[in-house]
């Protein structure tokens, strides 16, 4: 077991050093930065200038050794637009978008998960049937309309909850709401095709030959193995949460992470982008590697090195 | 004798309409005592299966029991109730199935799949519920209790964990024990262990034994009674004694009929010697890639193999799973390359050859797999599948057709079952599809790969028969691959007997069997379960009483095929 962590974690750690090799180049794939900075009608010294306090001449390998030693001090540069350091920005709006985030896959797994299990024990049934409802209308109603539809009746009409910001819990209600209900239909799918799948399986019949209790039938013996594939799915959707949350964070005015990823790239913002996007796939990197080791964890098939 | 643990009275299952009968089980009646082997016997679709299932409680849900009682310690477990049922199920009577790969949870110790049985049925404590369990491992005979109880179902091979599905059976001691074909999945050594360890813990424990099987040597070895079962009706029962040497109703006398014998046939039939296939020297090793924590494991699959097969001729290759059978054959075929060695086939070495080289020689060996009913493909007819190799080859579909039709005949079959899919037919007759497929293409050699050992014993009969018509009437080779010494004895000419990947032993049937030399040869010889018993011969059994014969003949004979 410890063999195989250690083995996931160094895989992680190769992933995570090309993402940021790549991350880096992209500052270069957009043009002269040096360009860009000092704008379109700049004479040569005034890129010359730019060139000597950003150090654009200098080899790209240099360059990007020197961002990557800084980056992992912590420091990201100085965002172009709002001329703070990256990570001063970064850690004020993570922590917006990570709260959501959390509290999105929360809420999916929680109604996913039950609605999957109840869903296999009784296939075609009445409770069946509405799960496959509820699942297939979150797959078909885009979210920014069910995010809008939301504000207008529980904030304007209702006014239980508030419309926009995240100075309060209650402003992470309706955005939790949205963006969980949107990764709930395939969480809920997979693990009623996988109960149903472990339900007929052998071992089934050998726990209900022992006379165990149906309770502990389907917790331990089935939802043990029908979870596994799940727990992939979910660390995939929770990495999709982080980066892709634009669309619902503007919604609801909340600046995190999501939305300063769409400034950044509105005005051309190449040093947040960058740290956005190292920081993002950092994330992604650790859910799946988080991922891989509950499985191992739930599967011992898997803890072979 | 003593009282009957578990009486079964007039049980009739009715199947969901629509079947091809309206009952899975009708009218059974059954009576098992304490310290008892009574076998079900029977081929697929008999029912006996059912009648284990509808006595555990673990029927599923599309069939119900509608008339006849299950009286099981002086209770009718039919009219409990699912929680009632489940109290006494692993505890008072339990099961033994015949999957051991699938039946344990993957995700749990065997030991705590033992252990679990304690949990719900009594109130021991942790200490001494994992003493019961290494009791139990040590009981089945597993090595180093300690050891097994801590590993995981994929650690085990298939033996320890039908050992491991056992000690789960027998934790509360129950007074009744179903083995549904326990050992049927095991090879022929871990088959003659497990039949002992049986008879074993019968002795020990005073349980009765429901034990079901298909297998009438398995019968032989273990049986104090047997039912015997044909469509959901009992046909024969009595003594195992009576039943196997005196059977008296037709299909018992038919089904002991297609037992195969143990022994050989006589070949007469070899006059030519022309070598069709000579193999030289054949290696194969898989290698399993090291990593920065592992060695890298190298596995010998064939060592150094060398046999000749002269046309006209049978040769078997017998060997249990692991012998490295399936990989030589894989290498004839060049569905895998060998390492070194030749292959030769009309003086041409194919073993090298490049994929384009080989084009005009994979026509002359033609392959027959074990599960015909994953060889075909279900949505394309007959025909299609059976032309398309000559096609292939240049010839004309319509001229392949003919002959196709041609073949049908030879494989006894419709010719309009050219038109139909193989959903419409059952395991035998696919399994003679298959033969007509490989004979399409008119090949020298005609392998089968366990090519019938997926089949009930009376088609099973059938099927061998027709291999043996063809060989004769074609002049073809026949590379008879099986783990089965009694099919093997029934069909081939010489064998070679095969064990982690060396030929250990080769000569004809006779010498082989009969006077084995090698100690493998010997152990798989003596691994042979019903050896005290000398299969009658049918023919000289005294007439069927008329009574009998009457109801055989108003039945429809849904097996014979």
């Amino acid at each position: 077991m410890y063999i195989y962590i250690l083995k996931r974690l160094g895989l992680a750690l190769l992933v995570a050093f090309t993402v940021s090799a790549i991350s880096f180049s992209l500052l270069f794939m957009a043009g002269d930065p040096a360009i860009a900075i000092a704008g379109e009608n700049a004479s040569m010294e005034d890129i010359q200038m730019v060139n000597d306090r950003y150090g654009f001449d200098r080899p790209i390998v240099v360059q990007y050794f020197e961002w990557l030693g800084k980056a992992a001090s912590g420091d990201l540069g100085n965002s172009w637009y709002f001329d703070l350091p990256v990570s001063d920005l970064i850690v004020d709006r993570l922590s917006v978008t990570m709260l959501l985030g959390l509290l999105s896959i929360s809420f999916a797994l929680l109604l996913a998960i039950p609605m999957g299990v109840a869903a296999a024990m009784k296939p075609n049934s009445l409770i069946d049937r509405a799960a496959l409802f509820i699942s297939v209308v979150g797959q078909a109603i885009p979210s920014f309309w069910f995010g809008l539809i939301l504000i207008v009746v529980f904030s304007i009409k209702l006014g239980l909850v508030p419309a926009s910001g995240s100075t309060s819990w209650a402003h992470f209600i309706l955005p939790t709401i949205v963006l969980g209900y949107y990764a709930t239909p395939a969480i809920m799918r997979l693990t009623r095709a996988g109960m149903l799948e472990v339900l007929s399986a052998d071992y089934i019949r050998t726990a209900r030959a022992k006379g165990l209790d149906s309770r502990k039938i389907m917790f331990k013996h089935a939802l043990r193995n029908a979870i596994i594939p799940v727990i992939s799915l979910a660390a995939v959707q929770m990495g999709f949460m982080l980066g892709g949350s634009i669309v619902v964070e503007s919604i609801f005015a909340l600046h995190g992470a999501g939305f300063l990823a769409w400034e950044s790239i509105s005005r051309n913002d190449l040093p947040t982008m960058q740290a956005l996007i190292l920081i993002f796939s950092m994330f992604y990197i650790f859910f799946t590697f988080l991922a891989d080791i509950l499985n191992a964890w739930m599967d011992p098939r898997l803890r072979i090195a | 004798m003593t009282d009957p643990i578990l009486t079964i009275k007039n049980l009739t299952v009715d199947l969901p309409e629509g079947g091809d009968r309206p009952h899975a089980v009708e009218k059974l009646s059954v009576d098992i005592a304490p310290k008892e082997i009574v076998c079900i016997v029977g081929e697929s679709g008999s029912g006996k299966s059912i009648t284990s299932f509808t006595t555990m409680g673990l029927l599923p849900k599309a069939l119900k029991p509608s008339t006849g009682e299950v009286i099981f310690e002086g209770q009718d477990v039919l009219k409990l109730s699912p929680r009632e049922h489940a109290k006494l199920r692993g505890s008072r009577m339990a099961m033994i199935f015949q999957e051991p790969m699938s039946a344990l949870n993957p995700c749990y110790t065997v030991g705590d799949q033992i252990e679990e049985v304690f949990e719900q049925h009594t109130s021991l404590s942790k200490a001494e519920r994992k003493a019961k369990t290494i009791k139990l491992l040590d009981e089945v005979q597993l090595p180093e209790p300690e050891r097994i109880y801590s590993s995981y179902p994929h650690q085990l091979s298939g033996g320890q964990r039908q050992r491991i599905v056992i000690a789960i059976a027998l934790a509360l001691d129950p007074s009744l024990l179903i083995a549904d074909e326990p050992t049927t999945a095991l090879d022929l050594s871990t088959q003659a262990q497990i039949l002992h360890l049986f008879k074993e813990l019968r002795e020990k424990h005073s349980a009765g034994i429901m034990f079901v099987t298909h297998d009438f040597d398995v019968v032989a070895e273990i049986a104090d009674k047997v039912v015997v079962m044909k469509e959901g009706k009992i046909v024969e029962q009595g003594t195992a004694e009576e039943v196997l040497n005196r059977p008296k109703h037709p299909y018992t006398r038919k089904l002991i009929d297609a037992v195969p014998r143990r022994t050989g046939s006589v070949n007469a039939h070899m006059t030519e010697k022309h070598k069709v296939m000579e193999v030289l020297g054949l290696n194969k090793t898989f290698h399993t890639k090291g990593t920065m924590f592992k060695p890298s494991r190298t596995v010998h699959a064939c060592k150094d193999i060398n046999f000749i097969v002269h046309r006209g001729e049978t040769l078997g290759i017998v060997g249990e799973s692991g012998s490295g059978k399936s990989t030589l054959v894989k290498c004839l075929i060049r569905l895998e390359d060998p390492d070194s060695g030749s292959v030769i086939i009309d003086g041409s070495d194919i073993a090298q050859f490049t994929p384009k080289l080989l084009h005009p020689y994979r026509k002359s060996i033609q392959i027959v797999f074990q599960d015909p009913y994953g060889s075909l493909n279900p949505r394309r007819t007959i025909g299609d599948q059976l032309v398309e190799g000559p096609i292939n080859f240049g010839e004309d579909r319509a001229h392949a057709m003919e002959r196709a039709k041609k073949l049908m005949e030879i494989v006894r079959l419709e010719q309009d079952a050219l038109y139909r899919y193989p959903a419409q037919f059952s395991g035998g007759q696919r399994q003679r599809i298959c033969i007509a497929r490989a004979l399409m293409v008119e090949p020298e050699v005609l392998i089968a790969d366990e090519a019938v050992s997926a089949l009930d014993v009376s088609v099973q009969k059938e099927v061998l028969k027709l291999l043996n018509e063809i060989r004769d009437e074609m002049g073809l080779t026949v590379l008879f691959i099986t783990h089965d010494l009694r099919v093997a004895a029934q069909i081939c000419d010489n064998l070679v007997v095969m064990q982690n990947g060396e030929i250990v032993e080769r000569g004809n049937v006779d010498e082989v069997f009969g006077h084995p030399k090698h100690d493998y040869t010997k152990k798989l010889l003596s691994a042979q379960p019903g050896q005290n018993w000398n299969v009658p011969d049918i023919s000289k059994l005294p007439p069927v009483d008329p009574a009998l014969l009457d109801q055989a003949l108003n039945q429809p004979m849904g097996a014979v095929r």
